[in-house]
């Protein structure tokens, strides 16, 4: 296949992606736009005001970073199982198995597609917290370049989810029982720093605890981690989950017998 | 002639042990009209799988134009498509969206994929379609929409797991037209098919699979000259006298009312002479019909000699 071909059906992939998600924006936008708002009102504006300060800032502005990178992380993964997962159900994906469309190319299609959710809910919640706090990114380079590791990340999971999903239980265990409680451990509503040392050192475990301070990092200017390390295992997860993925493909599981 | 398909000892085991091909061998010329016939769970649509990569298989080589389906696989999914036996689509995308996306993921250019899009759709009765979501398409438009589909990169080699399955007679007639006319125009086809009127209608030669063998693989022609009986029916205007007989030894008559005759004709014997003694006994004839199909007859002793 040439080079053309391929970004044709990469484009046509990424296309294909972003009008699902937007055709069903009332599931796919609004929902989550709708959660984080209210964590915004009743953490942020009502508990956090007697809360006081987190980490030097106000509670508000301290979890801010981690609602939107709890938003991108949940929409790359959400957005990736669930689509790949109902062409594996309505064995539409057959069309692209088909094809002469390379894995790799594939496998990019729907990380973009995941990332493009991810990035879109982000900026709606980024937008609805310019209600709450004033946002001055300290370092952009660093907000914007984690905020797309993470979604590529959190897409290629969502991505091997959907290949060993065999029903619609399965895209909701591992979102439900792992996202979230990692997530919600991960340093978004709290400075590790409160911790006593062995829950500090559980929090070391958790790869979402890095993602979320490094972005708080980029726009507030400090973190409970090394942001160099954080980068480092980012990108680390990156090549793993992509090999995996590969592999997955090239073996054919969960899409051909 | 160059060979569209080459099967060589294809076999497939699947994972509970269910052996679905037994090392079969198959070639099909370019340009050819292929029927696949065989009896429900006997291969055929494993055999299709493998073809199209969607089934692994477990020995054995496929080769598509020459080249092999392993080894140059983009080259050679550029050279098929295929129409499954189940829909395969979004049901919530739209029927251009549908086929533009086919497009993209051939890598035609969107002016060009606009055009083909709007050639197959029209072609295939589905234009009008074009902006409603699929799942509100009749059977049998969902099945057309798949042809078009399959056809939006221009194979030369197409593919059809039972194209005609639950369609009605209509549309079944104006697919066997569609599809005998792209073959014309140098496509090849292959065919897996139920209905074995299709295959004699269509098809130029014939592989017949049974429990992951090929009991039989020929011309269409040859294998209905296997036959040693046929059995006609005709419909008469004037009365069938009782105790009528032809006097021949090789057919054999039976009244079945006053207007009606089973006639059965074998070892060579011609049809002209069977309505030349007719007309000699001035028992005019008005319709002539098979009383079974040729074909079926023939696809059951096959099956019948392989158990």
């Amino acid at each position: 296949m040439f080079l053309n071909h391929k970004y044709i059906a990469f484009e046509t992939i990424v296309r294909r992606e972003i009008r699902r998600f937007t055709r069903i924006w009332l599931q796919t936008l609004v929902p989550p736009a709708i959660t984080i708002g209210l964590y915004f009102v009743i953490f942020g504006n009502l508990v956090g005001s007697r809360i006081g300060e987190m980490g030097g800032f106000q509670y508000m502005e301290f979890i801010v970073p981690g609602l939107i990178m709890m938003a991108v992380i949940q929409n790359s993964y959400s957005n990736v199982v669930s689509s790949f997962f109902s062409h594996k159900f309505q064995h539409s994906i057959e069309e692209l198995l088909v094809s002469p469309v390379p894995n790799y190319i594939i496998l990019s299609g729907f990380i973009v597609g995941g990332m493009a959710r991810g990035l879109a809910v982000g900026t709606i919640v980024t937008v609805i917290s310019l209600f709450f706090a004033d946002l001055e990114i300290q370092n952009l380079f660093i907000t914007i370049t984690v905020v797309l590791l993470t979604s590529i990340v959190f897409s290629l999971a969502g991505f091997i989810n959907a290949l060993f999903a065999n029903s619609f239980d399965d895209i909701s265990i591992i979102p439900t029982f792992v996202l979230t409680p990692l997530i919600y451990l991960g340093g978004v509503f709290y400075s590790v720093e409160l911790l006593p040392p062995f829950w500090k050192f559980i929090s070391g475990l958790n790869p979402i605890f890095y993602m979320v301070n490094t972005f708080r990092y980029g726009i507030l200017g400090t973190s409970d981690v090394d942001v160099t390390w954080a980068f480092f295992m980012l990108c680390v997860f990156i090549v793993i989950l992509f090999g995996s993925c590969i592999f997955l493909l090239r073996k054919g599981t969960g899409l051909r017998t | 002639m160059t060979l569209a398909i080459s099967i060589q000892n294809l076999a497939k085991t699947y994972a509970n042990g269910f052996e679905a091909l037994k090392g079969i061998s198959l070639e099909v010329q370019e340009g050819d009209f292929f029927a696949l016939l065989g009896p429900n769970g006997a291969g055929k649509s494993t055999t299709i799988g493998v073809i199209s990569t969607l089934v692994n298989k477990t020995s054995g080589s496929v080769e598509v134009f020459g080249k092999n389906v392993d080894t140059h696989v983009y080259e050679t999914k550029l050279d098929f498509g295929v129409v499954p036996q189940e829909v395969n689509f979004s049901l919530f995308e739209k029927v251009r969206d549908i086929v533009m996306t086919q497009a993209g993921y051939y890598g035609l250019p969107r002016k060009l994929a606009e055009q083909r899009c709007e050639k197959y759709l029209r072609k295939l009765g589905l234009w009008e379609k074009r902006d409603e979501r699929s799942r509100t398409l009749s059977g049998g438009m969902k099945r057309r929409l798949m042809i078009a589909r399959a056809l939006v990169h221009e194979p030369k080699l197409l593919i059809l797991d039972e194209p005609t399955a639950g369609v009605d007679i209509e549309l079944r007639r104006s697919m066997w037209e569609f599809l005998t006319e792209i073959n014309n125009n140098g496509i090849t086809i292959i065919l897996t098919t139920h209905y074995l009127e299709e295959a004699e209608q269509l098809c130029r030669n014939i592989a017949i699979i049974d429990a992951g063998k090929i009991v039989e693989n020929t011309s269409m022609r040859k294998l209905l000259n296997e036959l040693d009986s046929q059995v006609y029916i005709l419909e008469t205007t004037s009365r069938i006298p009782s105790g009528f007989d032809l006097g021949l030894d090789n057919a054999s008559l039976e009244i079945v009312d006053e207007n009606c005759i089973e006639v059965t004709v074998s070892g060579g014997l011609s049809i002209n002479e069977v309505f030349g003694l007719f007309t000699k006994a001035e028992i005019k004839i008005d319709s002539m019909r098979n009383k079974t199909n040729r074909l079926e007859q023939l696809f059951l002793s096959k099956l019948e000699s392989n158990d």
